[in-house]
């Protein structure tokens, strides 16, 4: 009865929410059914990402001219943003992972900024694709870890520079933040994306009563600006915390 | 009230599946997944074959060209302080051979101009010698041919007076006279 | 009826996990504030840190979105 109510002045207002409809996955070629292979919006953005990811790499850089274009120096911006990120956190002996962190990197940073993109979808919204990505950052370093250090990486969770006594407790602890780190490695992007969409979305259902349109539309500029400001972010806090995971794979002495 | 409360849960639960978070459709995972790994292999393929090689080779380049034109200008410098230091060295030689020179004929002038005053002073001395001697001997002949008028003059005078003039009384009283 | 008193106890919980998120606003405003007050103490060893403010905040904000995460899944998907 009571949604029905709702669903009746819903129905009856102009005010009505669906901030979380913009994350719907659909197929793009009709139907309804979502298989594994079937070519849907994710897909199309995520297409798009990578050819945003073409665009910059590979056809401004063509040239690969010493004094460089406007788009070549973008892209040499970012190898060196990554580059010395990876350089700096994790060490020189990282940089071999490099490629796999600006892959992961450009991957984040193009998916957060199409993503604002009216109509546009964001894959990074969606915990499926953050889950995989922070996944694949767990076992890369538990692999990595395990594949030079052998058993050694195990002091990782054995705080040696603490009193003996507190020494298994802080193991425990440390323990559950290395299995929580995938967790709030996933959330944090897919929240922070989720979210800032979610809030344009419902002052954009506010637009639609006359009295407070300006506001809102005011509101929706604001949230945008931030909106690209936390995209870029995001995908940087990743990276870096990426390579801060990395580091413990590579030192893992305390 | 039953199936007013049926009703409920199924509007709840259609509700729920028309609003709620399309991130917990756990039907669309495989999807994404699979899309998303195709995207990350395609990605990195893209990135390690052309991409990062390519960015990296003109970083690469462009470092060196700097490296070596900062060579090239370090050198060029030092070349400069090299032809500045000679052509201080150069000037300071021509200073010294130019002071040299000018105290070399100072000197000489110096040398020619003691002999020239020297010389001069002995011919003025000579001048001056043959003048005095000049001077003397008509100074002693202006005495003399006084003497001689005065004799002259007193020998008339004493005839005029009427008296015979005698040589030697005259002669000493003129010479007396002259004397005093 | 016993709809009607879910749904309220609900609208509650999502207004109390939102207090959490004013939690993470004060926790990256401490990060930050502290920041920059060091940073003006000395200025030449800011540059060097700010890998470590991003990291701190996104610690400070992951606990936040988490609270959001559970306002989401309040409304949403109970």
């Amino acid at each position: 009865m009571a949604t029905e109510a709702a669903h009746g002045a819903e129905e009856g207002s102009s005010l009505v929410f669906h901030p979380m409809d913009q994350f719907i996955v659909k197929p793009l070629f009709g139907g309804t059914e979502v298989h594994w292979y079937t070519i849907t919006n994710v897909t199309l953005w995520m297409g798009i990402t990578v050819l945003a990811i073409l665009a910059l790499m590979v056809l401004a850089t063509s040239g690969a001219k010493r004094i460089p274009s406007r788009g070549q120096s973008i892209a040499e911006m970012a190898y060196g943003f990554v580059y010395k990120m990876i350089e700096d956190v994790t060490g020189k002996d990282a940089v071999k992972f490099f490629p796999y962190v600006f892959t992961l990197f450009m991957f984040i940073v193009f998916s957060n900024l199409l993503g604002l993109l009216p109509m546009s979808f964001t894959p990074t919204s969606h915990f499926a694709v953050t889950i995989v990505l922070a996944l694949v950052v767990f076992l890369t370093v538990t692999i990595v870890g395990f594949a030079l250090h052998g058993a050694q990486f195990l002091g990782l969770f054995w705080v040696s520079s603490a009193p003996a006594a507190v020494r298994p407790l802080l193991a425990l602890i440390e323990v559950i933040s290395y299995f929580v780190r995938p967790v709030s490695h996933s959330i944090r992007l897919a929240g922070n994306m989720m979210a800032g969409h979610a809030v344009i979305k419902v002052f954009a259902g506010f637009a639609a009563i006359a009295a407070v349109s300006p506001v809102a539309i005011i509101a929706i500029v604001g949230m945008y600006g931030l909106e690209i400001l936390v995209g870029f972010i995001q995908a940087y806090v990743f990276t870096i915390l990426t390579c801060v995971y990395l580091k413990d794979a590579l030192h893992p002495a305390h | 009230m039953a199936t007013e409360t049926h009703d409920a849960v199924e509007g709840a639960a259609h509700a729920a599946e028309s609003a709620g978070m399309p991130q917990l459709d756990f039907s669309t995972w495989g999807n994404q997944i699979f899309w998303l790994i195709v995207t990350l292999v395609v990605i990195y393929l893209i990135l390690t074959k052309i991409a990062l090689p390519r960015v990296g080779a003109v970083l690469a380049d462009r470092a060196g060209t700097i490296a070596n034109d900062i060579a090239a200008a370090e050198e060029l410098k030092q070349k400069a302080k090299e032809a500045e230091a000679a052509y201080d060295k150069a000037l300071a030689d021509a200073r010294a051979e130019a002071s040299r020179i000018v105290e070399a004929t100072k000197a000489e002038i110096n040398e020619e101009l003691k002999a020239a005053t020297a010389k001069a002073d002995e011919e003025i001395a000579a001048k001056a010698a043959e003048s005095a001697k000049a001077i003397d001997e008509i100074r002693a002949g202006a005495a003399e041919a006084a003497e001689t008028v005065a004799k002259d003059t007193a020998a008339e005078l004493v005839a005029a007076l009427g008296f015979t003039p005698k040589d030697d009384e005259i002669e000493g009283a003129v010479s007396e006279r002259l004397k005093g | 009826m016993e709809g009607d008193i879910a749904e309220l106890g609900k609208y509650i919980g999502v207004g109390l996990t939102a207090i959490g998120m004013g939690g993470a606003a004060m926790g990256v405003g401490n990060v930050a504030g502290n920041f920059l007050s060091g940073a003006l103490r000395n200025p030449s060893a800011a540059a060097s840190q700010t890998a470590t403010l991003f990291i701190g905040m996104a610690f400070a904000e992951a606990l936040g979105i988490f609270s959001f995460l559970v306002a989401l899944l309040l409304m949403f998907a109970v």
